[in-house]
């Protein structure tokens, strides 16, 4: 467990790619093999269920702290992460704790079927033979997932260099349905094996930064709307059918009308698509899907609600052959013709927008909105699919957000990074009577300097504090972006938007110059 | 009550003298030299005597400014007042002030750890204390200096291997210092960023025993290790990129939350404060033996209901205009 605390802490302590790689590698080549394993899963977000429940947790620490549950509450919210909280309030101990990761793992999976107790001896006992980083760490393999900066890609890397394998070898071993309680190094990453339910890594584009002219000839690419859906891949294999999210997770079970019709059953494909809610020929609402996500088994009743569909772009595996390395082109007439011969109502085809002008593709584009469509994504047509983030031959051109001015009422204190500054805002519109009513929080999208400059302003302007929250005099406008806005009825304000994000501070506006919950509602009316 | 509570800071009537104000009065008696407790535009300053130089270094060679040593007393329309080590700055004081039974202890800023450099911290028994509350949470406990110090020294000598130079981002006033006490009982090559060396000169002249490490300037030939300690307001600007190869660091208590460390963008923290931590805090407030308590900047709310709860003391938040150490280090005078 040191050397993995150790390693988390090399992570931690820096912000460069290549040093990261080589405190990976450096971990993978001493760790025992079984903790190698587990590192991989932790890593690659295959953490067991909780298996305590993290009251417990805070009340514990509270005791062996000796202060009351609502301050132990307190500084979870100040440090922003549960683990780091309570690896603080624990008094110090002997750092005679000899665990390994694996053993730990273990040690935590059996909670579940102990009386607490018991567990709390043993937390009490872990926690005071460690140090506080490592105690951190060990907080985090109980409660959650960890966010140290280690992409998938940085990873994979550090794994192909290390076994002398291509990246993409190891990126394919890595994803899919595998457990670190019954996998090992050698099977994981060493066996050539056969799963039938594996996926591909998947190809993901980054936003179009350059102007179109920079892309080349028009007729080198392909134009598809861009759709507010979820990305998934349908893997048929063996007469089984599955289907994969972005973030690898299984979700046939969310989605059983995709996966169950029998003509699937029968071939052997592998398919890139997105998955949306779809209803006479139109997709539905994000709102609408998210009534699906997330879910073990879905209702009837739900399937009935929320339709949906899944729209085909790309073709990873047919008939039992890889075929990523073939040009998009000839994937897609392959894809084409698989979706035309099935001919299932749940499995459509993303179109292609035909165009022959880059300006005239522009004009299509502004007309995305209307399409239900967040804009386009450009393919070129002789690109091989990648694997993980790339730029180059795909490129996701969006339209641009919807905005509002909006005055900000409320602050909150950030937590984690930004522990002790006031970074989280609520932002209000006027209604018709003129009163304000808030309609989002958004924490992101200014300078330092900036947050630095409202923090100033905020301790001069508080009107009252509710713990880490404060009210303001309502006089800092902000230019508020989003994605999308629908009608909500679990909003006071009737409505929710999404990836609300502050673009602008209006010094140049006062708060009479906001706009209205009416021309927020005028949004969702006219896409 | 002695003391009240006024829009221009913590103000004693009978002695017609206000404590670490922050609009300007006739007559000012200052905690310490940092810039959110000594305030420019007052009539009359009353400091301890390490403080005078720092203070007209900042607030102008021509105000008008009495010193006192620790212990020494004054009265003042038979109020009695006096300076006790605070031990969060050289110089840094809390300042007692007595009439009768009334026995006021008004705490400035200040930290129970001797860092070697300042004079330690003396708790005054005392009816009524005056304390901020900066890092007033459980979650703040910091390690001893020698430990910090110990681990600052590992990243020091790990950069010079690489033949990379190394920024330590700090306070001019007191952190500065305590850094470069400490790194030079090491024998650790240093420069000063031109604020970090006037303070020095300053100090000096206040006739403190503190190494006097050269100025920094972009012409010299600087050996790889050597440590540049400059303010945070630097970190990142033009300024120093002509140090390259480097790597920066920030020593502020804030540094004990894996948070704040991002968003610092430091490559290392150094959980280094002049401020108490919890445990310094609270045992802070107990020994004075105060049944009334008045929490001032920082976790106040929090800090002052852990006191009324747990220990039965009748503590409260008061409004004033300090700001402790800011989670933002470049927000510059706020010390």
């Amino acid at each position: 467990m040191k050397q993995f605390a150790h390693l988390i802490a090399a992570l931690d302590q820096t912000t460069s790619t290549t040093k990261k790689k080589e405190a990976l590698m450096d971990y993978f080549r001493e760790a025992p093999e079984a903790d190698r394993v587990w590192a991989v899963a932790l890593f690659t977000h295959r953490r067991p269920r909780r298996s305590i429940n993290t009251t417990m947790l805070r009340a514990w620490a509270g005791e062996m702290a000796g202060i009351p549950l609502w301050l132990v509450d307190e500084c979870w919210h100040i440090a922003g992460d549960m683990s780091e909280c309570l690896a603080a309030l624990v008094p110090e101990g002997v750092e005679h704790c000899r665990m390994s990761l694996a053993e730990c793992m273990e040690e935590i999976s059996s909670w579940k079927s102990r009386e607490s107790a018991e567990v709390r001896e043993a937390v009490h006992s872990i926690w005071m033979g460690m140090g506080r980083h490592e105690r951190f760490v060990f907080n985090k393999l109980i409660t959650g997932g960890f966010r140290v900066g280690v992409s998938q890609q940085l990873l994979v890397q550090a794994l192909a260099r290390l076994l002398g394998l291509e990246d993409a070898v190891v990126a394919l071993r890595l994803s899919g349905n595998w457990s670190p309680q019954t996998t090992g190094w050698q099977e994981l990453l060493l066996d050539e094996r056969r799963d039938d339910a594996r996926l591909y890594p998947f190809y993901l584009a980054y936003p179009l930064e350059q102007d179109l002219a920079h892309l080349g000839k028009p007729e080198d690419w392909f134009a598809e709307w861009k759709w507010d859906g979820i990305r998934g891949q349908l893997v048929a294999r063996g007469g089984q059918v599955h289907l994969w999210s972005r973030g690898e997770e299984l979700i046939s079970a969310q989605f059983p009308e995709l996966v169950s019709h029998p003509a699937l059953a029968d071939i052997q494909a592998v398919v890139d698509g997105e998955v949306l809610a779809w209803s006479e020929g139109k997709p539905l609402p994000f709102q609408v899907l998210q009534s699906r996500l997330g879910r073990k088994q879905v209702s009837a009743a739900t399937m009935k609600k929320a339709p949906v569909v899944m729209l085909a772009y790309d073709l990873l595996e047919w008939e039992g052959e890889d075929i990523r390395r073939k040009p998009q082109q000839e994937r897609r007439a392959l894809l084409e013709a698989l979706v035309a011969r099935l001919d299932l109502p749940t499995l459509g085809i993303s179109p292609l927008v035909a165009f022959d002008s880059w300006s005239g593709l522009k004009d299509l584009h502004a007309q995305a909105r209307e399409h239900l469509a967040e804009g386009f994504m450009l393919k070129q047509r002789d690109a091989s699919y990648q694997t993980g983030r790339r730029k180059g031959s795909w490129w996701k051109w969006k339209t641009d957000p919807y905005t509002v001015d909006a005055v900000m009422i409320y602050a909150q204190r950030g937590h984690g990074r930004r522990a002790g500054l006031y970074t989280d805002f609520t932002f209000a519109v006027y209604d018709a009577q003129r009163n304000l009513v808030p309609f989002t929080k958004a924490y992101s999208g200014l300078s330092d300097d900036e947050f630095a400059a409202i923090n100033r302003w905020i301790k001069d302007h508080t009107l009252e504090r509710f713990g880490p929250v404060c009210s303001v005099e309502a006089q800092l406008v902000f230019e508020v972006a989003f994605e999308g806005i629908g009608a909500s009825k679990r909003h006071k304000s009737g409505i929710a938007v999404r990836f609300p994000r502050m673009v602008r501070w209006r010094r140049d506006k006062t708060v009479q110059e906001i706009n209205t919950l009416d021309d927020l509602r005028g949004m969702i009316a006219a896409p | 009550m002695l003391i009240s509570f006024t829009e221009r800071g913590f103000y004693c009537a009978r002695g017609d003298f206000y404590i670490d104000p922050w609009k300007p009065v006739p007559r000012a008696v200052i905690t310490h030299a940092h810039s959110d407790h000594s305030y420019r535009g007052h009539g009359h300053y009353l400091a301890h005597r390490v403080s005078g130089p720092v203070m007209r270094l900042r607030l102008g060679s021509d105000i008008s400014l009495e010193t006192l040593e620790y212990g020494e007393k004054r009265f003042i329309n038979g109020v009695e007042l006096s300076l006790h080590p605070a031990g969060h700055i050289p110089g840094s004081a809390q300042v007692r002030v007595a009439y009768k039974d009334e026995v006021w202890v008004l705490s400035g800023d200040y930290k129970t750890e001797n860092d070697g450099l300042s004079t330690p911290f003396e708790p005054i028994r005392c009816t009524h204390f005056v304390t901020e509350s900066t890092f007033g949470l459980p979650l703040f406990r910091w390690r001893p200096q020698e430990e910090v110090v110990a681990d600052m020294l590992q990243w020091i000598r790990g950069l010079a291997a690489e033949g990379r130079n190394a920024f330590i981002h700090a306070y001019s006033l007191g952190k500065a210092q305590r850094i470069m006490c400490a790194l030079h009982a090491a024998g650790v090559p240093m420069l000063v960023h031109g604020s970090v060396r006037n303070t020095n000169l300053a100090l000096l002249a206040a006739g403190l025993d503190i190494p006097n490490p050269p100025l920094v300037s972009g012409q010299q030939h600087i050996a790889p290790g050597t440590v540049i300690i400059a303010p945070a307001s630097v970190a990142e600007s033009n300024w120093t990129k002509r140090f390259e190869p480097y790597a920066e660091a920030a020593a502020s208590g804030w540094m004990a939350l894996r948070g704040t460390r991002r968003w610092m963008n430091a490559e290392r923290g150094f959980a280094l404060s002049d401020h108490a931590d919890w445990d310094g805090l609270r045992s802070a407030v107990l020994a004075t033996g105060a049944a009334q308590v008045f929490v001032t900047h920082g976790y106040a709310a929090l800090f002052s209901r852990y006191l009324n709860e747990m220990h039965g003391l009748d503590a409260q938040v008061v409004r004033a205009n300090f700001t402790g150490e800011s989670a933002d280090m470049r927000e510059e005078g706020t010390e």
